[in-house]
This record gives structure tokens, C-alpha cells and sequence, in this order.
């Protein structure tokens, strides 16, 4: 790895920018399936509409622009198929950055359930570890897991997360209580370093 | 429908009134050493214009819940604690704290306002749990929130960068139901 | 581990459209005077399509405030037959008010209603967690109340002579389902 290493090109996928012409209607329709967002978020699951998405993807690029403490890339597949290669397959986020402390949080998602199991997460995740680490310098990384989502909590671990935080009981969803899990990794404990 | 919700044995919870807080919390803003127990943002020393804006701003933020915290004997304003980011539908939130007047450490005055703001999220809130983080080097905080009946839930490792070394964030919590426990009520208000 | 699509029923799925589409689907239904009168106090009115999408997306501005609005669609046909809203949700007493419409006719009395009632239903306590849910129906929408009453709800009350319509005066029937009896039926 060094400067000549493309930052954004993955094996099978690769780190680019919002589309904000095709992909909102894209991510509009994975919101459209409560299990995605509830694996991805403790607030109430609530599909949006491709407008909603669309000004969604633009308050991110604000918020960007003027708190400078957040890093926003979609994921888009690599093919040699002309009609997949670039196809929008999921979205990871850096953000809520405190440059004094030189920590973030990290949060990644593949849309569609026909997309994940692929290795289009894990190839992911070491572009980003990458990107945080040896492009942004940050020390350390942080990002909360539902119980109720061990998919995430293996995808993390394997990339050399580890457990930090439980907060006992803390989500309610179908009846049942779950603990949130907060999991990190230092730059010392990063493969890639 | 007792007692006056608002009322510990040492302090009340009060409306926070932007002039007067702003005063205060730039005042505060001067005690370094206060800011780096409160708060991860570099420390920076407030104006009482600038501060008197943002706290106004944040009064009409709907997703905080903020009291100035008031001496029952003089009425005197010596901080303020808040409930923020709510997770309405887990039924938990987070609880801040900052008692700025150095003369009110660790006298009681921070557990008491603790123990108001509890029995308000619990009993008129209706939350399941409240969740905070306090910052390693302030075991004074941490003793107390232990007192009061949170208990450890982990560490977020090397944090937080000062003074040349890194410390852990950690995070504590209480149930309600060891918040109703005899070993922790008996001293609830 | 957790249900998977909790937007999806048997018959019907809730979907969030654009406030275009949206405007447009709550215009055409309101020119059909009977289900406005079933379903509304106001007067039965008829207001544009651009007028109804420019409060959405004011709404969407503001961000919802204490609710929450979707729209209805065939699972079959991928049909926009209708909506569903909470409303006047209060998290700390753990209640929020229902409100539903289907301004396509031709699924009226079919069980889509009483689907997206459950489908909501089932929203409302267990990915909001509520304590109970409310709603109001007049007392001459005697098959919505019939769908409700399938659905779980039961009568708390009434206010009586509430509505007046075609020189008759009617009573609005207050209907309730509060957790407890809900859960242990679904789960």
C-alpha cells in the first residue's frame, strides 16, 4: 500500500460519490424494507420517498461542507458488465469526527438483501479502515451494533473490532429487549497498519 | 401526583433563563478544568453574547430536556443537567450534568440534582433506562453515578486525547427497575 | 432474529411516496364525497392536487412533528389505494391517534383496510412501542368500525352529536387497543 494505491477501488466494489440523479430512487426503495433499516438503526424504522432521499443526500453534502467532521461514500459494484458496473449497492459514512481526539464513527450498509453475503461489505470496510487510518489519521474507531444483529457483529470483528461497551437492555423492538453494543478498533490493532 | 417534581433536598430544577445562563456558562468557561470534566470539544473560553445565542437556539431544540440547577437555599444557579438524545420508542436517554461552582464539588448538590432529574425521567418521562458517559480521569463523577445506582457498562478505549495520553470514555446505565431497587430507592427522594 | 418486513401485511405494504404523487392520489380521492364524509369532520372539500403536495412538503420541512405518514399499496398490483397516519403521538404517555383512508372504492370491504389497520398496529407496538392506540370513527362508518373491531380495537366511548351531516346529527364512537391485549395475540 502507498500513495499509488487507489484509496477507492476495491476488489469487487468501490468507494464513489452520491449520484444524485439515480440513486435516490435506488436507496428509496431499500428503505422500503423495515429489516434493513432495523438492522442499520435505532430510530424508528420509516421508508422515504426518492424526494426525501434526494434532500437527504443533500443536507449530507452541507453538513459536510460546514461542520467538516463527516465523510460520506456510496458503495458501487465493479463489474465488467456495463450495465451493473458502478450499480449502487450500499452507502458508509465517517462522521461525528472530534479531529482533537482523532476519532470516528463508522457506519456501513448494503441495501439489498440480494447484495449482502457477497464480500461487498468486508471489501468495504478495508477500504474505509483504510481511508480513516491512513488518509485521515485518525487513532480510533467506533460504531454501535443491535444485539439483534450478529451479520454486523462478525463483518466488525473480523475487520478487528472488539467489544467495548454493552448497553444493557437498551433497544425494544418486537417485544423484546436487546443490549447495543458499542465495538472499536485503534489504529495499533488495524491489520493494515 | 405528590410532591413538587422539581425539588431534591439541596437544589431544584429551574427554567434556564438565557441571560442569566449565559452569564454563568461563560463564567464557567474560564475554569479549564471544569470544561475538560465536562465536555471531549477543545476547551475555548465563551463570550456571554455568543453563548446567550446558542442557548437559545437550543431551548427550542425538541429532542433535549434542560434544567438550570437552582440552591434550595439561596437560590443561588450553580450549573444545569439535561436529558438529550432520546431513544423515544427504546424508552431510554442520556443525562448530562455540569454543577460549574467549584464551592458546590462534591458536597452532594451534583447527586442531588442527579436524583431529580432520575425521578423525572422515570416517573414522568415513563423511560425504561438512562444511559451517560463520563470521562476516566473524573472518578469523583464516576464514584457518585455509582452511588445513585448506574452501573459500568464498558469502555470506549483511549477516547479521548489530552494532556499527552489517552483516556477511556465510559459508559454507565440504570434500569429503571434498579433505579425502584430498595438498595438504591431508600435514598431517592 | 427480529421480524423481517414489519411494512408488509397480507394483502397491502406501507410505502412513503413523493409529495407529486402523493398530491395527486389525495386529490382524486377526495373528489369522491362519500369517503370524504366517512372519513373526515371537515368540511368535504375539494383542494388541488399541487395545493395537498405542497403542505407534504412543507411537512417534510419541518420535519414530522409527533406522527407518523404512509401511504398504502397492493402488495399484488403495487396499487396506491390509500393512507395511513399516527397521529398526535405522545411518547411519554406511550399513545398516538389513528387515522386511516382508502380512496379506491374498488378495495372497500375486500380486507385491505383491516390489514394496513394491523400492519399498523403491529408498528405502533413493537417498533415504536407504545402503550395504546386511539382513534375516532362516526358512528355511520358502520364498516370501519366492524374492521377495527377485527383488528383489536375496542369501544372506550362516544361523543355524542358530534358530526352534522344531511340534517342528521351523529356520534363520533371513540375506539381503543392498548398493548397488553395486543401483544399476547400477535407475538
Amino acid at each position: 500500500m502507498d500513495i499509488h494505491t487507489s484509496l477507492y477501488e476495491g476488489r469487487l466494489i468501490r468507494l464513489g460519490p452520491i449520484d444524485h440523479e439515480k440513486d435516490p430512487a435506488i436507496e428509496s426503495k431499500w428503505t422500503h424494507d423495515a429489516e434493513y433499516l432495523r438492522l442499520l438503526d435505532t430510530a424508528p424504522a420509516r421508508p422515504v420517498s426518492p424526494v426525501e432521499m434526494k434532500k437527504k443526500y443533500e443536507a449530507i453534502e452541507k453538513n459536510i461542507e460546514e461542520s467538516k467532521n463527516q465523510f460520506y461514500f456510496t458503495i458501487r459494484l465493479r463489474s465488467d458488465d456495463a450495465e451493473q458496473n458502478d450499480r449502487l449497492v450500499g452507502f458508509a459514512r465517517l462522521y461525528e469526527i472530534e479531529w482533537n481526539h482523532g476519532v470516528s464513527q463508522i457506519v456501513l450498509g448494503i441495501g439489498d438483501p440480494r447484495d449482502r453475503r457477497k464480500g461487498y461489505g468486508t471489501d468495504a470496510m478495508n477500504l474505509l479502515l483504510r481511508y480513516a487510518f491512513a488518509e485521515l489519521n485518525l487513532f480510533r474507531l467506533s460504531t454501535l451494533i443491535p444485539e439483534y444483529n450478529p451479520g454486523a457483529l462478525r463483518l466488525f470483528q473480523k475487520a478487528g473490532f472488539i467489544e467495548e461497551v454493552r448497553r444493557r437492555q437498551a433497544l425494544n423492538r418486537d417485544g423484546r429487549f436487546w443490549d447495543l453494543i458499542h465495538v472499536g478498533l485503534l489504529r495499533d490493532e488495524w491489520h493494515g497498519a | 401526583m405528590n410532591i413538587n417534581l422539581y425539588c431534591g433536598d439541596l437544589v431544584r430544577l429551574a427554567a434556564i433563563d438565557p441571560e442569566e445562563s449565559a452569564a454563568a456558562v461563560s463564567r464557567f468557561s474560564r475554569d479549564s478544568e471544569y470544561s475538560r470534566l465536562l465536555d471531549s470539544y477543545p476547551c475555548r473560553l465563551f463570550t456571554k453574547e455568543g453563548t446567550k445565542k446558542w442557548i437559545e437556539k437550543d431551548l427550542e431544540k425538541e429532542n433535549v430536556i434542560a434544567f438550570a440547577i437552582r440552591t434550595l437555599s439561596d437560590d443561588r444557579l450553580i450549573g444545569d443537567v439535561g436529558l438529550g438524545g432520546f431513544f423515544w420508542n427504546h424508552g431510554d436517554t442520556y443525562v448530562g450534568i455540569g454543577v460549574g461552582e467549584r464551592e458546590f464539588w462534591g458536597k452532594g448538590y451534583g447527586s442531588d440534582a442527579m436524583r431529580v432529574v432520575l425521578r423525572y425521567a422515570f416517573t414522568e418521562l415513563n423511560l425504561r433506562r438512562v444511559t451517560l458517559n463520563v470521562f476516566e480521569y473524573n472518578p469523583r463523577a464516576i464514584r457518585a453515578y455509582e452511588k445513585l445506582g448506574f452501573q459500568q457498562e464498558g469502555r470506549v478505549r483511549k477516547y479521548l486525547n489530552r494532556e499527552g495520553r489517552r483516556w477511556d470514555l465510559v459508559y454507565m446505565g440504570i434500569m429503571k427497575e434498579e433505579w425502584l431497587s430498595p438498595k438504591i430507592s431508600h435514598q431517592n427522594l | 432474529m427480529l421480524n423481517t418486513n414489519i411494512f408488509h401485511g397480507t394483502l397491502v405494504r406501507l410505502t412513503t411516496e413523493d409529495p407529486e404523487t402523493a398530491g395527486k392520489a389525495l386529490s382524486g380521492w377526495a373528489c369522491d364525497s362519500e369517503y370524504t364524509r366517512l372519513l373526515d369532520k371537515p368540511p368535504a372539500l375539494l383542494w388541488s392536487a399541487k395545493k395537498i403536495q405542497s403542505w407534504i412538503e412543507n411537512s417534510l420541512e419541518k420535519g414530522f412533528q409527533n406522527g407518523f405518514f404512509f401511504e398504502i399499496r397492493t402488495l399484488q398490483e403495487d396499487r396506491l389505494i390509500g393512507f395511513v397516519n399516527l397521529i398526535w403521538l405522545s411518547w411519554t404517555h406511550g399513545d398516538t391517534w389513528l387515522g386511516i383512508g382508502l380512496g379506491d372504492r374498488a378495495y372497500w370491504g375486500k380486507g385491505y383496510g383491516t390489514d394496513a389497520v394491523r400492519v399498523v398496529l403491529r408498528y405502533a407496538f413493537t417498533e415504536l412501542n407504545l402503550r395504546r392506540v386511539t382513534l375516532g370513527v362516526f358512528a355511520y362508518n358502520g364498516r370501519a368500525i366492524r374492521s377495527y373491531e377485527k383488528a383489536g380495537f375496542k369501544v372506550e366511548g362516544r361523543l355524542r352529536q358530534y358530526i352534522a351531516r344531511d340534517g342528521q346529527r351523529n356520534d363520533m364512537i371513540v375506539m381503543g387497543v392498548l398493548r397488553e391485549e395486543w401483544l399476547p395475540s400477535a407475538v
